[in-house]
Formats: structure tokens, sequence, C-alpha cells
């Protein structure tokens, strides 16, 4: 019975596809339109939600989901025609007379599924892209955010084209599901683990898919000259940290490295940031998020329970499983193969992991996998040089956190094990686009020895034309040379 | 060699994993009952593949060329150039004996060979020596009021550890092409060419051993056993030309280690005919794009042609006159037309051309010649939709004419089907140009040409749905290749206090005017106006 709604959804939306209209400006404007005016109207449900699915107070909801999506909307508004607008190409002279040009279109279908630590934003940056690119658009936003995948379903309904647009709410049975049918592309937010079974789905029908993972993003924390900048650089990593959903973001700090020397200075001034931030009953101030569900709660006990973990806690490390809330925890120098050194934290704890030198933070990252992102706060600008050309990661930031994933113009996304493809800004549209080449010919000019049957004089004429001989075409045509 | 092709069971395509149970060490099994045949013993004999090739020595393989990759000999401008170098100059002093394993292999006329493959691979290899240093700056980008002071780049920076796999049809372009753009963008490499061209496998094999640097570009000749045993590896990027049924395979091989892939497929690329048209340098465009391409046997070869009821006759007599004038009355003996590759690619021409829901239809050629693997020139005419000759890609010298009432019913015909990687219309009439482009979905499209569009090298070549992902081509092929990686520099100097907790209403005015990027709403909300 639920299979008949799926399929009956999905032929909609193919059968819409097809119609064409998706593909018309107006159509692409009017969705995005349509999406600007649910963040303005209902602003506040969604801020309700956020609070219900994961504690987040209203000033981040609005900062991370709700203002960042309206900058999305604004600049792709801004600059659709611009996207999609042939690309004329220049073409060497050799292929003469003809025009070329890159003739940017839809996809088709598209599926995009989204996680459920920023489920507001991260449903609706990618769909954006799609909508912009004209495509018809199913999207599954993850069960463990219920308010707001219940949200989305109703605004997305309500203020767009549901004939193009829908939401399909549900488990992993839902997406299982989903995943059998052919999409024009599949765009996934999440876990390599489920990002691995996305794409072995894919490949089933050659699915292009985007693939938009984790990994354990390190900061290097140097020492700057002044105070204030080394009070700047630690504010920046507790955000970076605690302040996006109590770290359970994709681009948020996992980890510390720091010198041995620099250590108690940095510790005493990452607890001071944290009374700060969050006062000193961090529960009640509703300042920071809630941890989203018992699963979760308890895979981050656990990695606190393991030996020589606890032990190493300086700071914080109080958990209620009622509330669902973890305390800003440090912890210095954890063992290097426990969990919480070996997987994605996640959560509301922060290692920080001893060097000899600062240098050996490269040789410490490059031995791990590609993270999503990379910090580095520094003013050496050897070590900055070094950090760019010798480590690998979707982005690498310097002296700040979490920020590029607000700029327009940078490409965002993952390397390695943190997924592949990327989106943001012009990039999202591209994301979910074809740019298909036109090339136009006339019939005027046709050279004779572009044919069969082969001579050796055409075989001289061909060599001659493409190094751009044109004299020596002249020339063995009129059969005052013979060889190329 | 028949001993090592070891019998796997094919895949279906309702095969497929559940969230909750996913092996990542299950097998994948890539499909015996297409083309994985030696084409004679003969060539099975002179092969130089090595005795095998398995799991073991697959990883030994990989952990050289990754300490290789990661002492980062790879990355370096003179390295990329260095190896550039010397593969251009192997091409110019191979000339010969490539011409000579291309007739082997395919019976490649020498024109052919030359143009299609050593013109177009040394050019690509100029190419990227020259741009070479331009591609591998960083592109400085803009920023927005709200990161503000801040500077931002994206870097390129190779991948890795890189495997391609190539296809029979155009072994040294689709073999060294792709190699060309990894070796551009820094990475160590792998090669796979095909087996069903063994001639030139194993002369790329000997090539590139000779003149590259072997301690990070390797090749690695073999079919079904040793192409799992790769696949198995964790690879930064797999590079796959071929078909649509081996390309599911590489890309579950892919998913289990999170592998990006670039799936040069084909399809059905068709060509739409008006009558209002030059016929004659039409005719010839379209004949010299079918068998003057491998004898048909090219991913963008026209595969079949789609006019009206009213033109065809016209059209197919202009067809069989230039066939004559190309390649003389008996097209069996001409030097100019390739062989079909392999005798496994030969029994699936013949299928098509034995259907018995075309008999009677085919108007022109038809003749066969197993020992010589030849097909002749054959034009089939309205051969029903159900027909293997109208559901299969052809990749071969049979050409399908398929008539319609009106030209524009052509367009619906062509969208009925998935999408080809090239699409061709012959026409004068704007109208029709304009229908054409902006309804068809195909890799790349073509106005009163075919095929050209590979030969371009700024403009990228790959397909779209069944006929693949990813492009590659001129600086596209060094893109392939490459990760950009966003950069982003910050200063101290300013830093809303609006990010951070405790959360305040003023906090939120400000953020929501720095978020708009409107300087005029910050100073407002600075001064506490909204």
């Amino acid at each position: 019975m639920l299979n008949d709604h799926l399929e009956a959804d999905l032929k909609e939306l193919r059968e819409a596809f097809n119609s064409g209209k998706t593909k018309e400006t107006s159509w692409r404007i009017s969705q995005l339109n349509g999406l600007l005016r649910i963040l303005e109207d209902r602003e506040n449900d969604i801020s309700m939600a956020l609070k219900q699915d994961l504690g987040k107070h209203h000033v981040e909801a609005y900062r991370d989901e709700i203002g960042t999506v309206v900058k999305t909307v604004n600049n792709a508004l801004v600059n659709l025609k611009q996207w999609m607008a042939a690309k004329k190409t220049r073409l060497p002279i050799a292929a003469f007379p003809s025009t070329a040009s890159l003739v940017p279109e839809p996809l088709g279908v598209v599926l995009i599924i989204s996680s459920w630590n920023f489920p507001i934003g991260l449903s609706l940056e990618p769909l954006i892209g799609a909508l912009a690119a004209g495509n018809a658009v199913v999207l599954k936003p993850s069960e463990l955010a219920p308010a707001c995948s219940s949200l989305l379903a109703e605004t997305i309904r309500d203020y767009l084209d549901n004939s193009a647009v829908k939401v399909i709410e549900g488990g992993s049975d839902k997406g299982e599901r989903l995943l059998q049918y052919k999409f024009d592309k599949i765009f996934f937010t999440g876990s390599t683990r489920v990002g691995k079974v996305v794409m072995s789905s894919a490949a089933q029908h050659l699915t292009p898919v985007t693939l938009e993972l984790g990994g354990k993003c390190p900061a290097v924390v140097g020492s700057f000259s002044s105070s204030r900048e080394n009070n700047m650089a630690v504010k920046r990593i507790v955000w970076g940290k605690f302040g996006l959903c109590a770290g359970q973001a994709c681009i948020a700090v996992d980890y510390i490295l720091t010198e041995k020397k620099n250590l108690s200075n940095l510790v005493e001034s990452l607890k001071r940031y944290i009374k700060q931030c969050y006062g000193d009953d961090p529960n009640g101030s509703h300042s920071i998020s809630k941890i989203v569900n018992k699963k979760h709660f308890s895979r981050l006990k656990s990695l606190l329970d393991e030996p020589m973990v606890k032990s190493s806690v300086v700071y914080g490390g109080s958990l209620d499983e009622e509330s669902l809330f973890i305390e800003p925890t440090i912890l210095v120098d954890p063992p290097i193969h426990a969990t919480i050194m070996t997987e994605e934290i996640f959560g509301p704890l922060l290692p920080v992991i001893t060097l000899e030198s600062i240098e050996d933070s490269i040789n410490f990252i490059r031995a791990r996998p590609n993270p999503l992102a990379l910090y580095a706060f520094t003013e050496n600008e050897s070590l900055q040089k070094r950090l760019v050309s010798e480590t690998s990661s979707g982005s690498i930031m310097f002296n700040d956190t979490i920020l590029q994933y607000a700029v327009d113009t940078l490409p965002f996304g993952g390397v390695g094990g943190s997924g592949f493809g990327r989106y943001h800004g012009k990039y999202s549209f591209d994301n979910f686009s074809h740019e298909k080449v036109v090339m136009m010919r006339g019939f005027l000019v046709d050279f004779w020895f572009r044919y069969p049957p082969w001579t050796a004089q055409k075989l001289q004429l061909l060599k001659a034309g493409l190094r751009y001989d044109y004299l020596g075409v002249l020339l063995i045509a009129l059969g005052l040379k013979s060889k190329a | 060699m028949i001993k090592f092709y070891r019998r796997y069971p094919s895949i279906t395509h309702r095969q497929h994993r559940s969230f909750s149970d996913l092996s990542s060490n299950s097998r994948f099994h890539l499909p015996i009952d297409i083309d994985y045949t030696m084409a004679s013993e003969e060539q099975a004999k002179n092969s130089t593949a090595p005795a095998t090739f398995d799991a073991e020595a697959a990883d030994c393989l990989m952990k050289e060329l990754r300490s290789t990759f990661l002492d980062g000999k790879t990355k370096s401008y003179e390295w990329r150039s260095s190896q550039l170098k010397s593969l251009l100059k192997m091409l110019e002093d191979s000339d010969k004996q490539i011409c000579d394993a291309l007739f082997s292999d395919l019976s490649k006329p020498e024109m052919e060979a030359y143009i299609h493959e050593i013109a177009m691979i040394k050019s690509s290899c100029k190419l990227a020596l020259k741009k070479l240093k331009d591609w591998m700056k960083p592109e400085k980008t803009k920023t927005n009021l709200g990161t503000f002071p801040s500077s931002a780049e994206i870097v390129p920076e190779p991948l890795g550890v890189v495997l391609i796999i190539s296809a029979w049809n155009y072994p040294l372009l689709l073999s060294v092409d792709p190699v060309i753009g990894a070796i551009a963008a820094g990475n160590a490499v792998v090669l796979k060419p095909s087996e069903l061209a063994p001639a030139m496998s194993s002369l790329l094999a000997k090539l590139l051993g000779k003149y590259l640097d072997s301690s990070a570009i390797k090749v690695v000749e073999g079919a079904v056993p040793e192409t799992s045993a790769l696949l198995e590896q964790k690879w930064d990027k797999i590079f796959y030309t071929g078909n649509g049924r081996v390309a599911r395979v590489v890309m579950a091989a892919a998913a289990n280690n999170l592998t990006p892939v670039v799936l040069e497929l084909g399809g059905k690329s068709p060509v739409l005919v008006d009558s209002n048209i030059d016929l004659t340098v039409t005719a010839r465009r379209i004949l010299s794009g079918k068998w003057g391409c491998n004898n048909g046997q090219a991913c963008v070869a026209p595969d079949y042609i789609i006019t009206t009821k009213q033109y065809a006759p016209v059209l197919i007599d202009s067809l069989k006159h230039n066939l004559v004038k190309f390649f003389g009355e008996d097209p069996m003996n001409s030097p100019d037309l390739s062989r079909v590759g392999h005798s496994r690619h030969f029994a699936r021409l013949k299928k098509l051309l034995d259907d018995d829901k075309i008999s009677g239809k085919i108007i022109h050629g038809g003749q066969t010649d197993k020992s010589n693997l030849k097909i002749a020139p054959t034009i089939v005419l309205d051969a029903p939709e159900d027909s293997l000759i109208m559901s299969e890609e052809i990749f071969g010298p049979l050409l399908p004419i398929v008539t319609v009432e009106k030209i524009e019913d052509g367009i619906e015909f062509i969208n009925s089907r998935p999408k080809p990687l090239a699409a061709y219309l012959f026409t004068n009439t704007k109208q029709l140009k304009e229908e054409f482009v902006s309804n068809i979905s195909a890799g790349g499209v073509v106005i009163n040409d075919v095929t050209l569009h590979l030969m371009v090298d700024t403009l990228p070549f790959g397909g779209v749905g069944e006929s693949g992902t990813g492009a590659y081509h001129g600086k596209f092929s060094f893109d392939a290749f490459s990760h950009k990686k966003a950069v982003l520099y910050r200063g101290f100097f300013g830093d809303a206090p609006a990010r951070y907790p405790p959360y305040t209403p003023g906090k939120l005015r400000l953020l929501k005017a720095l978020l708009d990027g409107s300087l005029f709403g910050i100073i407002r909300a600075l001064f506490g106006f909204s």
C-alpha cells in the first residue's frame, strides 16, 4: 500500500519534469521565492521545531539554519539568469568555421537525503541548488529530527509546487525503498556508513552522487604574539566546537593539536571562555544544543568510559541522560588509539593532543583520513604554506572556524573519506546540472581530405592541418610539397 | 591464458544491500557474458601479461604507489612536466609501433590511427605541458561582507593514487588521454588497458615502463581476475571507459571505498536529418562519422538516423553513392575500413543482423566474413522499435534508418530513450536547431556535423544519465583528477560578538544584518535599531 503512494509520487515528479515546466526561468524563480516566504513567514515555527528536536537557541537556529539559507536563496535569485546562460567557448583555429557553447541543463528528478543535525539548513541548501538548476526534487529529511521533518513536509507542500517538489518522510526503511528507484542524481549528507550504501544503490542505475560526509576536523593551535589574538583564537575555537549543535556538526572542531609548552595557557583560556559563553550552569543556560537522541548520547558516554580517557578529562564531563545534555568537556592527551581519537566525535567533547613542536601536526594529520575541514591558528606563514601544500582536506581555514560554510564563492565538500562533490553558491547550481556541449557547423566549408579513400597525400594534408601549418596545407594541396 | 578466466556469476541489477546489512568486504562480480575473451589464441600467446596479478599483487602495488605519492614527488611541477615531456617523446618515437599495434588489434587504417589516435594524443600532451603552470595556480576568489576581513582562494591538489581502466576501440587514445590528466594533476597512476586490444596493451606496458617513472605510473595488463583484484583496492579516483554493465560493477566496487568515479560510457547516438540541408556534405559527414571511425565502433559514432518518410529515399541514395566513393564497390576488401574488433563482438553484431524482426529490411550491405571479422557497411530501413538493433548500442557498421511523419517527431523519438553520449542534427532551419538543443539531453550535441566535439580540447567530453558521469579533455582532464581545496584566511580585526553565546535579541538583530550583507543594516543594528 505504501508502495503505491511512493510510486505514484515519483511518477508525478517524472511527468512534471518531462512537461518542461521546471526548466522555465519563471518556475525556478517562483520556487525560490516560495522558499524565501517559508523562511520569513514561518521563522518562529522553524525555530521552535529546532528547539524541540535539538534544543537549539533561537539565535543559533537563526544564525545557522534560517539566516544562512535566506542569504543563499537571495544569492541564487540575483545570479540565476547568469548561471542559466549558455557559455560561449573559444575554439581552436583548426575547428573554424564552427561555434561552440556549454549549455547547462537540469538532470531530471533528483533525490536529496539530509541529515538531523542541521535539519533545515542541510535540506534547504541543496534544495535551492536543485530548484535553481531546474530539476524536480524529492527531499528525504532525517527522521531523527521529526519536528523539523514534518514542518518541512508541511511548508514545502503549502508554499512550493507540489507536483514537482515533494518531501518524503520516513526512516531507513523508507530510505532503502527510495534508493531502489532511478534518480538522475542523489545528494546525500550524513555518515560514511550510510554514504556507502547510498552509493552502492546508486551504482545499479549509474546515478551520479554527491556525498557530504564528515571526519575528524583538527584545529592546529599555535600561539600569537598578542594576548588579544590568543584570546580571540580561543573564543573562535570554543564557538567552533560547542557553539554549533553542541559539536554535532560535520565541520565542528573535532580535536586540537598544540605544542606541549602552550598547553596550560590554552586549557585555562578554553575553560574561561566556556564559562563566559555558557555560565556556571550550562544545562540551564539554553545556549547549548542537546544531544539528538539516546543512541548518540550513549555513544558519546561510552567514548568517555574507555580506559584512560576518563582520567584525561580536565574540565566538564557531566552528563544528564534525561535532558540529553553533555557538558562542554575538555580532555588532555587521551590515548591515541581510544575511540575518541579514531572516530568522529560529533559531540561536545574536546580532546587536546600535545606535540613537541607545532610542525609535527602535519604528520599527525597526514596519518589520518582526509577531514572535511582543517583549522589552523597561527601567524607563521611558512607553517600556513606547509599545511596548505602538505595536507589534504575539503577546506582549510586559518585563524577562525566554520565560516567557510557561509562563503558562497567557495566550494563546500569533502575529499577522500570526507566525501566528494561540492556545493554552495554556483557550485550548487552546477552540482544539479549537466553542462551540455553544443557545437554548430555550417555546410559552406568542407575539407575533402577528411574523407576516405585514404591516400598518402590526404595523410600529409591532415598532418599539416593539425599542426596549423596552413602554408604546408596549401603547398601539399597544390602538389608542390609531398611530405608534411 | 584461458585458465586464468575464472567464471564469475554475473550480477543482476536488482541486487542491492540493505542499510542494516553492509558487508563492505563482499566481492562484486564482473559479468562474464560480455566481451572478456581474447580475440584469438595467437594473440593470447603474444601477450606479455604476467602469469598472475592477484589480490596480494594488487596490495603490493598499492603500497608502493601510495608510498611514492606520500613522499610528495608527484606533486612537484618539475616531476609532472618531466613525465609529460617523456610521454610526448614516447609518442614521437613510437609512431610506427603504434600504427602496427592498431593494425594488428583492429585493422585500423593508418589515416585513422594517425588522425584519431596519435595526433589527438600528442596534441593533448602538448596542451598539458603548455598550460600546466596555469592549471596548477590557485584561483583567488571574493568573499562576502559576512566574513570581512578575509581572503580566499581555491587550491587544486592531486587526489592521490588513481586507477584508469580503458577500452579496446581507441586503445591508445582512451588509455593515454586520461593518464595525461592524472599526471598533470600530480597523481600516481595505474593504467589497466583493455585485453581485447592485446597488441596495444602490451605495447603500452612496454613503452610506459620504459619512458615514465615506474615508481609512480604503472600498467597492469589482464582481464577479469586482474581487474577484480585492482577494484578491491582503495583508489582515490577511478576513471572508467567502456559499457554500462561493467560501469555498474566498477561503481559498486568504488562505493565500498567511497571512491569518486568518472564513467565514460556510450549509448545510441541519434542523427536527425532534415530535408533542408546540403545533401552531399551531410551524407559524407555521416559516413565518415560512422564508418570512418573505427567502422562504427566508437562511443560517439552515429548509431542510427531519423528522417522523414518523404526524404528517406533521397538520403539513402546519397549515402549509398558516397559509400561507394569512400570504400569502393567491394568494401569488404577496402583497406580504409577497420575490421570488427574481436570475435565475441562479431558474434553480437551478427546476432543483430540475424534478428527475425529486421528480415527483409536490410537495404544495403549485410555481408559478413567470420574468419576475417569483417561486416560490410549495412543500412537497415525502418527496423521495429523492439528489434535488437534498435534496443542496444550497435557499436559497429550497421546503420538503421528510422522514418517519421514529420521531422519534429524525431525529437520525441530521441527523448523517449536513454540519454546518449552524443546527438546530431542536420538542418538549416533555425527553429529546429533551437528545439533540438533545448529539448534533447545528451553528453554533447553537434549541429551539421558529427563527432567533431571530441577533437576540441576546450570542450568537456562526457556523458549524462546512461551515457556516463564526469567529463575530461584539456583542462577538464586536470580538474577530473584534482581536488579543489577551499582556503580561507581570516584576520583578527573584526569579530562580531553576535556570534557567541550568551545569546541576546540585540545580537540577533546584528546577525540578521550581517547575513543580509547590508552595510546599512549593520550600522542600524549596531546602533540598536531594526
